[in-house]
């Protein structure tokens, strides 16, 4: 199979990834759009390793602590929306923009409406 | 295949382990403080956790001086100890160990520590009144921190991706918890938290898919392999080129320049201060150091690919840096969008390099060490102005603060007057000694840009100077809280390195120019 199968492929999914992130307003389809960035990241790694044909497979144990080190990303981002869901019964990432750049008068207006 | 590695005699990787030691000590401690936090009972975690952190802290600091003089790559080449690597392990251990001082600090909020009683219990309900009442303390952050600078303490030492990564990693998780933790306006912190994780998240993403393409380009993940594929290999160039760019988004992302510099003023506003002094010196610190090991070490041959990129990114966030913090009302934002110039600041001594590496890097370490002390210091002083609701952050309550309490005024002064780079202070060699490394890089238009960006952030730092001095207090304007000896001692250490490295920088830079050997 060319090299270039599986970077296509890989590409595709990142970008999905990516466009996820950015689109998305719920938090959790938020966090599984970073998860199909890392996602994307292993497949690219395992077909370089097999194109350099690498004796040491640093591409493969790569994916490997990329798989552990997202598992410990994602349950400790859903700690985080969790918490934010318990405060405020929604994650909606839209509705919380409490810290912001913005004028004073819609600072205090801010706060009158908390 | 299979027994062609068979045939062979498994040989066990040496790791160096007294090389190492500031890392392990710090790691292992941190594991200890978490068994300390499940095991102990609840009055007597406080004190041991204080004790663990300082101890384990100051022993790898000693360590690490031990050291010095070492150059070689320990752990089979994963870790590099050179100089560069152990001036920064001092200046983050220093910092680190200021940053514990003021994470334990208790006399400002009334007898308990600034971050919440329980995590777990809801702000505003019976829960979160009940814990406050039995006056419960959230102790892991001691832990948290710890694994904090484990990871930034490896992070400026990586010598290949993986590492650099798993660094990345461990640094980073902590402080996403740590930014949710606050006592006090809860609902911003918990922001924080949400926006510093989600946006932290998507760049390691970025930089994660990086690494694969450099991984592509050279077929190792070693520093000095891809070093050496950058001459060698043609017809890849796209591979070395994405990969580049990519990396480079992650890491910018951790210094806080922009256009990735979004989270710094929302995450720096509504993280518990003593965190956000503690990201603003150390995360930054540790951040360039990476930032300089990767870019000079293994893609150091391919500068003039990378250069144009981070000009323009040295120029917009000097730009957004200083203008924006023009127009900001809280103190914490104002000092966030400063912090953002100064990685401006920090990427004009890093990207003027022609010839001597040498020269660009020890101004930066110089630079750094200024920064991070006169930072620390500005947040404690923020930690000790405060009303009934907490912190008075915004600027309108600093008005006249010079008349109800000179000191902390003055010592709020001076640290201003550092970033601001005003002769006699830390800031101004800092800056002198980045401006002239690029300037003999050839860098000169990016310094001629970088000093009309530091005459328009002093506008905004003489600002809150004026306000400060020569305006009437409002009428029932805020409190300075008196601080315990552990605030005490960090503002004093603060203004004792500000003007020290103003007055007398020779010792602090000769060390920087020894240090400043990158092996690899």
């Amino acid at each position: 199979m060319p090299l270039l199968f599986p970077l296509v492929v890989s590409a595709l999914l990142f970008a999905i990834g990516v466009y996820g992130v950015l689109a998305r307003r719920n938090a959790i389809l938020v966090l599984m759009g970073v998860e199909l960035m890392l996602n994307a990241v292993n497949l690219n790694l395992l077909a370089f390793d097999a194109w350099h044909r690498d004796t040491l497979h640093s591409g493969q144990i790569l994916a490997l602590f990329t798989i552990t080190i997202a598992a410990a990303e994602i349950g400790l981002g859903l700690a985080i929306v969790l918490l934010l869901f318990r405060t405020r019964r929604q994650i909606n990432l839209d509705a919380v923009r409490e810290l912001a750049d913005r004028e004073d008068t819609d600072r205090e207006d801010a706060e009158v409406r908390r | 295949m299979t027994s062609i590695l068979l045939a062979q005699e498994f040989k066990s990787p040496t790791i160096e382990y007294a090389k190492v030691a500031p890392l392990l000590i710090v790691f292992g401690v941190a594991i200890v403080s978490v068994i300390a936090e499940a095991f102990l009972p609840r009055r007597f975690r406080y004190p041991t956790q204080v004790v663990l952190s300082l101890g384990s802290l100051a022993a790898a600091l000693v360590v690490t001086v031990g050291l010095a003089g070492s150059k070689l790559l320990a752990a089979e080449g994963a870790i590099a100890i050179d100089g560069f690597t152990l001036f920064l392990w001092g200046t983050i251990l220093v910092m680190s160990i200021i940053s514990v001082l003021l994470l334990a600090e208790r006399a400002v909020d009334g007898g308990v520590t600034a971050f919440a009683a329980q995590a777990a219990a809801l702000p505003g309900t019976e829960a979160e009144r009940e814990a406050q009442a039995r006056r419960l303390e959230q102790t892991e952050v001691f832990p948290l921190f710890l694994f904090a600078v484990g990871g930034m303490l490896l992070f400026p030492a990586a010598n290949d991706l993986l590492t650099m990564f798993v660094a990345l990693e461990v640094l980073s998780l902590p402080l996403y918890l740590l930014c949710g933790l606050a006592r006090r306006r809860r609902l911003l912190s918990q922001e924080a938290a949400m926006k510093y994780f989600l946006l932290g998240a998507f760049a390691s993403a970025f930089f994660l898919y990086g690494m694969a393409m450099l991984y592509g380009f050279a077929g190792t993940i070693s520093f000095s392999g891809i070093a050496a594929a950058i001459g060698a290999k043609t017809g890849v160039d796209g591979l070395l080129l994405a990969g580049t760019a990519l990396v480079a988004v992650g890491l910018l992302f951790k210094i806080g320049a922009a256009p990735f510099h979004m989270w710094t003023p929302d995450v720096y506003q509504g993280a518990p201060t003593a965190i956000t002094a503690f990201m603003a010196a150390c995360t930054k610190i540790a951040a360039f150091g990476a930032l300089l090991r990767l870019f000079y070490v293994a893609l150091g041959a391919a500068r003039w690919d990378w250069q144009p990129m981070i000009w323009v990114v040295a120029i917009l966030t000097l730009g957004v840096g200083s203008v924006l913090a023009l127009t900001q009302s809280d103190i914490k934002r104002m000092l966030a969008y400063s912090s953002i110039a100064h990685a401006g600041f920090l990427l004009i001594g890093f990207v003027g390099v022609r010839d001597h590496i040498s020269a660009n890097t020890s101004a930066i370490l110089f630079y750094l060490a200024a920064y991070g002390f006169a930072t620390i210091g500005a947040f404690a002083v923020v930690t000790l102005v405060r009303d009934a609701s907490g912190e008075a952050t915004h600027l309108s309550r600093w008005v006249g603060l010079g008349k109800r309490s000179p000191i902390v005024a003055s010592v709020m002064a001076l640290f201003l007057l550092a970033f601001a780079g005003i002769p006699l202070t830390s800031g101004f060699m800092g800056k002198w000694a980045v401006f002239s490394a690029a300037w003999q890089g050839g860098a000169w238009p990016l310094v001629v840009i970088g000093v009309v960006a530091s005459v328009v952030a002093a506008f905004f730092y003489v600002r809150v100077i004026v306000l400060m001095f020569f305006s009437e207090p409002a009428a029932e304007g805020p409190t300075v809280a008196v601080p315990s000896v552990f605030t005490s001692v960090a503002v004093a250490v603060g203004v004792a390195a500000t003007v020290v490295l103003g007055l007398m920088p020779e010792p602090l830079l000769q060390l920087a120019a020894r240090a400043a050997q990158l092996v690899g």
